[in-house]
């Protein structure tokens, strides 16, 4: 670690993984209530099990890209962070929001909460990912703008690279995209339509901008790959994303009585989000062949190129198959979406954060790289975690397909209730790999604990023996 | 197409032929708008083929003069970027500059056309929702209207380090990276312009 500062990183860091840890939980939870629907009932019903467990993603993922940018500002700003005490107090006042509201759903019934945070005074709650209390949203803004400024005084006051102006565009585009989440119109139409520009534009855009910076970073770290050659590729990457992702959020305009040229817009330049996940792929991979040094860190490089293919498969390909107008007429709001959620999230934004954890932890706790056992069981839970989430997308696409036939596309349909049983065996499945994935989680975060021998690598040796 | 081509590109001295103009990386850019495009019109021609009569009636009321004028522009901003990239590599810095900020002109002559022909269709109430014609219309030329921007800033970055001297005979493939996207953009032009304004 270059400088003092960067360890703030920890604190974030460990917050996130144990949040994650409560996700996942919570994610097995509700995928048993798709089969036994009253099981935690009336304690945990299903409708709060759901925002728990997307609420929860959305706020590790955060905690993940400020400790990520904590770590990685002031080494390429070549200082130590602006305010590393600002830091601390933003981490425990996101902490004690985001416990507090969590808390709040389970304790309470929604609508109470709605009433102990005075939602009438300014009413933001009730729509999907964004059910927090409008006090909490407030905090959620005050510790962005606290982080953004930071963050941004670093950067600007020291070395400007890159990377950390792509990473500071990103987490502007963040902060400012979320004030989308106080205009609640009456109009339930422009309603969802600003809705998206909150989660469409977090996910498929400014947060594409965060992973490419992040993944460059670790990336450079790895390799040794020249800083040129690597923003090269960041440069054509953003700009694709960003041409694709803006208007393309128009995939999501199709059938929510906006007009119809919505249909051809957002199936144009949605049909070409794939390209900045398939770019990032081969940069990842190109990156890694024509690598100059060998780290000893073996599994943060296993989580750099994992995270590119599997946000080219998540976010790419199965955005891709139900992205255009026609085909999403049968497909929108079926697991197929399920299926393209789940394996877009982890593809592209858990496993980027768990790649610049896993190069960064072993580095704030004083070593180059964890231990050899340690990352043998770190990179067992890379497999179990990403193979069952493969299998979890492949399950709950083969439920969607089912659905759409069954529900929508065949010349007798049949009701949502009667077609969700048909679904069962699927649902089963999926729960089975959700399971394997808890398992693969819980390794993971033995990894952390895990002794064993320092890795050394044999051109380590012989420089150290001349 | 890897990391190190990209790296052998920039480092290669001018005298050695390359594959590609200007920086490796600008092609991948190039070719995913292209694809962009080409997806765009290939949109434009399935429909139009389900609704000639339509198409053809609504064509009329484009300004192809005003199209006309915007074509020789363009082109006439790319032979400028030519120019300029003929002057760098005799090392005439000068002329070299003189020509982009003349490309830039052109690209501003095009833009105010364009703008006029826009405040003209507006103010008849024409918008993206009047017909599938007219949405056609609008979101193809402005989204090229968007690229003809992004074009110039390229080249006005380009032309500032210029001034600055940092291109000369052996190294300007930075004016190479920026004249390859504008004949992108002039090219995108030359087939979007037929396309919608003329063929019938």
């Amino acid at each position: 670690m270059k400088y003092e500062s960067q360890s703030v990183a920890m604190l974030y860091f460990i917050a996130a993984i144990g949040l994650f840890v409560g996700q996942i939980l919570f994610g097995v939870i509700l995928g048993l209530q798709y089969v036994m629907g009253d099981f935690l009932f009336p304690e945990i019903p299903f409708n709060v099990a759901r925002m728990v467990h997307t609420n929860l993603l959305i706020v590790w993922l955060l905690f993940g890209f400020m400790g990520a940018a904590y770590y990685l500002v002031p080494e390429e700003s070549e200082r130590e962070l602006f305010s590393p005490m600002l830091a601390k107090i933003m981490f425990w006042i996101f902490l004690a929001a985001g416990a507090l509201t969590i808390l709040g759903y389970l304790l309470v019934p929604y609508a109470t909460l709605a009433e102990i945070t005075m939602n009438d005074l300014l009413p933001t709650m009730g729509r999907e990912f964004l059910e927090q209390p409008t006090i909490t949203k407030i905090g959620i803004v005050i510790v962005a703008l606290a982080f953004v400024f930071n963050i941004g005084m670093t950067i600007l006051t020291g070395r400007k690279t890159v990377i950390s102006l792509v990473l500071l565009t990103g987490l502007v585009g963040l902060a400012v995209f979320f004030l989308f989440s106080f205009y609640v119109p009456d109009n339930l139409v422009l309603d969802k339509y600003f809705w998206w520009f909150v989660v469409h534009l977090w996910v498929e855009g400014v947060w594409e901008l965060i992973m490419a910076s992040l993944l460059a970073y670790v990336l450079i770290k790895v390799t040794g790959v020249d800083r040129e050659v690597i923003e090269k590729w960041l440069y054509i990457i953003i700009a694709m994303a960003l041409i694709s992702g803006i208007l393309g959020t128009g995939h999501h305009f199709f059938w929510i009585g906006t007009p119809g040229y919505w249909l051809w817009i957002g199936s144009i330049f949605s049909a070409l989000e794939p390209i900045p996940f398939f770019m990032m792929t081969l940069f990842a991979f190109n990156v890694v062949n024509k690598r100059r040094r060998d780290h000893p860190n073996k599994a943060a490089t296993l989580w750099a190129l994992g995270t590119a293919v599997m946000a080219f498969l998540g976010a790419g390909v199965w955005g891709f198959l139900h992205t255009l107008a026609p085909v999403n007429f049968y497909t929108h709001g079926t697991q197929i979406t399920a299926a393209h959620g789940h394996m877009a999230f982890y593809g592209a934004y858990v496993m980027v954060v768990l790649t610049i954890i896993s190069y960064s932890m072993p580095i704030m706790r004083g070593q180059k790289a964890g231990n050899a056992t340690a990352q043998i069981v770190e990179m067992w839970s890379f497999w179990l975690m990403t193979v069952s989430m493969v299998f979890i997308t492949l399950f709950l696409t083969g439920a969607g397909i089912l659905q759409v036939y069954l529900q929508r596309y065949s010349d007798t349909p049949m009701g949502f209730m009667a077609t969700q049983e048909k679904l069962e065996l699927f649902y089963w499945m999926r729960e089975g790999a959700g399971v394997i994935f808890l398992i693969g989680l819980i390794l993971y975060v033995t990894s952390f604990f895990v002794k064993g021998k320092e890795v050394v690598l044999l051109e380590d040796r012989v420089e150290a023996g001349a | 197409m890897n990391a190190a081509i990209i790296n052998e590109n920039t480092e290669s001295s001018p005298d050695e032929p390359r594959l590609l103009p200007g920086d490796f990386a600008i092609w991948f850019f190039i070719f995913a708008e292209l694809l962009v495009f080409g997806i765009a019109f290939l949109s434009y021609a399935v429909v139009r083929v389900q609704n000639v009569e339509m198409f053809n009636q609504y064509q009329l009321t484009l300004n192809r003069e005003l199209g006309a004028a915007n074509t020789l522009l363009l082109i006439t901003a790319s032979y400028f970027v030519v120019r300029a990239i003929h002057a760098i590599r005799l090392d005439d810095v000068k002329s070299c500059i003189k020509w982009l900020y003349a490309s830039l002109g052109c690209g501003a002559g095009f833009l105010l056309l364009k703008s006029l022909e826009y405040y003209d269709k507006f103010s008849e109430g024409i918008t993206l929702s009047t017909n599938t014609f007219y949405m056609f219309y609008l979101s193809l030329t402005m989204f090229h209207f968007l690229h003809v921007i992004l074009g110039m800033i390229i080249l006005f970055a380009v032309a500032i380090k210029a001034q600055r001297g940092g291109y000369s005979a052996r190294d300007h493939i930075g004016i190479e990276t920026g004249a390859s996207y504008w004949h992108m953009v002039d090219l995108v032009w030359i087939i979007l312009f037929p396309l919608v304004y003329i063929i019938r």
